[in-house]
């Protein structure tokens, strides 16, 4: 057990960087929109119906 | 006889708007409205995109490109150095992004569509969405395709592109927005870690753990626990610090004081190594609590969102003098000092001072007066007038949020910001609770001391934390926030929650007539006489913008089922200022006008078509004679016709409880017309009200009943401000905003109707969260006092109670409005123009 002396340092210093990571992100601006994205997931399947046909259509 | 038959409309194949009769081309299984629904119909199949169509929602008015301009040069200031310097962000030298505002986008396939654009333009790299601003960020190949093609590919689609007009609320919203979540992400991260070495702990506790190993756990615990306290928690101390400085209790009191006591006592009994701690509870509750408080403000300020107002106040472009020639420019990219020009019917872009030139200009919307007002050169013109008869030139004074209507709409949104009474009125509870709740905790911890000090704290804290009244605090404002956001979603805007639950008290609504009851725009609602030369009067009235003008040619368009008439030889046009128009079309001489018009001409109607004439006067439509090669060929009456669900959504209000009056500046003989379609009593159908007139009915109905009153502001400001509760509408002028606490951005009664459920449902809902979060409350405190709950179940307790009030308000926001919009309960029009071409007026 006494390996938790370093895992509990070594836990909290990846939850820093997570931290850090997550406001980084935050200033950046990619938790402004929390809509489209939803919209966005259910797109690709429909998407990749439409390319094949492309080639055809000319 | 031609007759206008609603049952066998064709539909647009691309926006489903119905298609004119002289547009239909016989045998085709597609067909089209305009030329435009044509051409992005044709550009989405080429690129392969048809399931766009599968995929798009139905009601596709939205992506009509019926009303679009047709000047085909409109995109060439977005290559200009002013805008790309502007608005485009260069990420190489080859490389550039912007982000411009669209109009249209309505459904999720319009999004997929939009994000395929890659596939449509060439030399597009990225094009991303953002739904809920209605924006889209493009990234492109900027050395090989100009930004012009881009914005033009785009408004082809059937989105028209503009640059984005941010302003100074939606910049503060947003970094507030993004310290709430760095706030929450920062707690999340030490509360996550905070039970992870709780669970350790007590997992210890039975399976004898030794002492080193635990002390380590504590330690950690302690100090995760109090950077909780010292980063996100910070807030509830400055504010209870601040409660507690000027005396005012504030919810946070008790939260600040279970944090504190928990910290301290917890980091006492790490030092001591006996005896419990506290922090992963602790944590736990600021991050549950900051959620809240997220979610809050997000109901809020979307709620207050008046930025739309605003764009639809005022105009995306202008005309600018550059080298005294007008070229189309961006509003937002006028300077002071520019020269614009203005013509007739359109909207002045920004404040300032005629140079050239006079006209009439319509001020309702910033002075309430719906008389014309005469300006000429060196009187000061406004930002959102609309120019009436002349074109003129002006310089500009004042721009952007200088202008006196952007002033307006700030004073709008300071509105917002006040607290409403019931919110006030639950905070004052709230603080009696709080003190109650300290109290309470102070004996807990007197009482239990003599037994233990680690059980005095134990139950102190978690009846702190337990009996704390954020549900209470949380239930109305929280239910309002909703309710406000779901009006909003419904685009009505609501300035402060007091209106919701005055609208319960039933007494008298007063309805402006213009925009309400009618469609506020005028149209054809007669036509005696010979429909001959109907397609020669609609090609002339073509080369106008005067409202009557658009009437009659739209007219023309609906009624004729052959399109080719349309396309007449038409020539020398003169429009004459306040009286008519007059032309040659195919040969003939075409006169159309009102009786100063033919008095002009000197021709005189026999006395058959006078009496028409003053029939059609006497019911209050104005009058339009048709005039070919100097014989009077037909009259026309033109009125406001009466919207189609108006008679329903009176009926419906009568059902409710609301006495109904119909309050109106227009002629009596109109008023009672209308108020005998609409089954409103004569007593209360009011007409040719002047401004005070309208206050002093306002004032004397039932001293203690609610009063609403509904107008557009025109006329109407003192009035509105005077009613209880006071709506705008739109179709009308947006004059009033800051007089008024509700504005409708729909058109028609149905929107009241919505806003009366919405009431219903929100009054229930704020009841049954103050009766669940009290009870929840009053049990809970019980138990903790008797030592039943320790503070880790004490602080996911609270939590539950916020959530519960939480999940029932947004449970009552997702209950649909769309029941009181069913159109099956809607009568037919008896308003349709009706031609009498058996019976000539010769």
């Amino acid at each position: 057990m006494s390996v938790l002396y370093i895992a509990i340092p070594v836990a909290l210093l990846i939850a820093l960087i997570a931290i850090i990571t997550f406001v980084v992100q935050v200033r950046n601006g990619q938790f402004d929109d929390l809509e489209t994205p939803a919209h966005r997931i259910l797109f690709d399947d429909l998407g990749k119906k439409a390319k094949p046909e492309r080639g055809q259509g000319d | 006889m031609i007759v206008k038959d609603p049952t066998c409309a064709i539909e647009c194949t691309h926006c489903g708007l119905p298609v004119p009769r002289g547009l239909i081309e016989q045998g085709r299984e597609i067909q089209f409205c305009c030329g435009g629904c044509a051409g992005a119909y044709e550009l989405i199949h080429s690129s392969g995109l048809e399931s766009f169509y599968q995929m798009a929602t139905n009601n596709r008015e939205e992506m009509t490109l019926k009303n679009r301009h047709k000047d085909a040069d409109r995109f060439t200031e977005f290559d200009s150095q002013i805008f790309l310097d502007k608005f485009v962000q260069y990420l190489s030298p080859e490389e550039s992004q912007v982000q411009l505002a669209l109009d249209g986008i309505h459904c999720g396939a319009c999004i997929w569509l939009i994000e395929k654009l890659p596939s449509i333009l060439p030399g597009v790299l990225d094009a991303q969405v953002n739904w809920s601003r209605g924006t889209v960020k493009v990234r492109w190949q900027s050395n090989n395709l100009p930004l012009s093609s881009i914005a033009q590919t785009l408004a082809s689609l059937g989105y028209l592109p503009h640059p984005i007009r941010e302003n100074e609320r939606e910049l503060r919203f947003r970094l507030e927005n993004r310290k709430h979540l760095t706030q929450i992400g920062i707690a999340a991260a030490l509360a996550g870690n905070n039970m992870i070495i709780s669970a350790a702990i007590y997992f210890g506790m039975f399976s004898h753990m030794t002492d080193g190993m635990s002390q380590l756990l504590r330690v950690a615990s302690c100090i995760i626990g109090v950077i909780a306290l010292i980063v996100p928690g910070r807030t509830f101390l400055t504010s209870a610090a601040t409660a507690i400085r000027t005396r005012t209790p504030h919810m946070d009191l008790p939260i600040a004081l279970a944090l504190l006591v928990g910290t301290v006592v917890g980091t006492a009994n790490v030092i001591r190594g006996v005896g419990e701690i506290y922090f992963d509870s602790l944590s736990v509750l600021i991050f549950l609590l900051l959620i809240g408080r997220w979610i809050q403000f997000r109901q809020q300020a979307r709620a207050a969102d008046s930025v739309e107002m605003l764009c639809q106040l005022t105009p995306r472009t202008a005309h600018k003098i550059v080298d005294g020639e007008p070229t189309r420019t961006f509003v937002d990219l006028i300077a002071s000092g520019d020269v614009l020009e203005v013509r007739p019917g359109e909207l002045v872009p920004v404040d300032g001072r005629i140079v050239e030139g006079s006209t009439h200009i319509d001020e309702s919307i910033l002075t309430g007066e719906s008389l014309q007002v005469g300006k000429t050169i060196n009187d000061q013109v406004a930002a959102g007038s609309t120019n009436q008869s002349g074109v003129f030139r002006m310089l500009a004074t004042a721009v952007g949020n200088q202008t006196r209507i952007s002033k307006i709409v700030d004073l709008v949104e300071a509105a917002t910001l006040a607290k409403p009474r019931v919110v006030q009125w639950a905070n004052r509870i709230g603080g009696y609770f709080v003190g109650l709740v300290v109290l309470l905790a102070t004996i807990t911890f007197i009482y239990w001391l003599p037994a233990q000090l680690d059980t005095a704290v134990d139950r102190s804290i978690a009846l702190l934390i337990v009996a704390c009244p954020c549900a209470l605090a949380l239930a109305t404002p929280l239910a309002l926030a909703v309710a406000i956001g779901r009006a909003a979603k419904n685009k009505i805007m609501i300035k402060g929650g007091d209106i919701l639950q005055t609208l319960q008290n039933k007494g008298t609504i007063w309805l402006d007539k213009t925009g309400t009851l009618t469609q506020g725009d005028l149209s054809v609602i007669r036509w005696h006489g010979d429909t001959t030369y109907l397609a020669f009067v609609g090609a002339l009235e073509e080369n106008s913008s005067h409202p009557v003008a658009k009437a009659i040619s739209a007219f023309a368009r609906e009624s004729l089922a052959n399109l080719h008439a349309m396309k007449c030889n038409v020539s020398q046009v003169t429009e004459f200022h306040g009286m008519g128009i007059s032309g040659i079309v195919d040969g003939e001489e075409v006169l159309v006008g009102n009786q100063p018009l033919l008095q002009k001409f000197g021709i005189l109607p026999t006395h058959r078509q006078q009496s028409v004439a003053d029939r059609m006067i006497q019911q209050g439509h104005s009058l339009c004679w048709i005039v070919v090669n100097g014989e009077i060929n037909g009259v026309a009456a033109l009125g406001d016709s009466i919207r189609k669900d108006a008679y329903q959504s009176i009926r419906r209000l009568k059902s409710l409880g609301w006495k109904i009056g119909i309050l109106s500046g227009d002629h009596q003989k109109i008023v009672d017309g209308v108020a005998n379609q609409l089954d409103v009593p004569r007593e209360m159908a009011i007409g040719n009200a002047t401004p005070e007139q309208k206050l002093s009915i306002i004032q004397n109905t039932g001293k203690n009943e609610t009063v609403v009153m509904i107008g557009d502001g025109v006329n109407d400001s003192a009035a509105l401000a005077a009613a209880t509760i006071g709506i705008t509408v739109k179709n009308g002028a947006e004059a009033s905003l800051a007089a008024a606490p509700v504005y409708l951005a729909k058109p028609g009664l149905n929107p009241l109707l919505e806003l009366m459920e919405i009431s219903r449902t929100t009054n229930s809902t704020m009841r049954g969260n103050l009766a669940v979060s009290l009870g929840y409350n009053v049990t809970f405190a019980l138990l903790a006092f008797l030592g039943y709950i320790n503070p880790l179940v004490a602080a996911i307790l609270m939590p539950i109670s916020s959530l519960t009030v939480v999940s029932l308000s947004l449970r009552a926001g997702k209950g649909g409005t769309n029941r009181l919009s069913d159109p099956s309960d809607m009568q037919i029009d008896r308003h349709e123009p009706k031609l009498n071409d058996k019976r000539s007026i010769r």
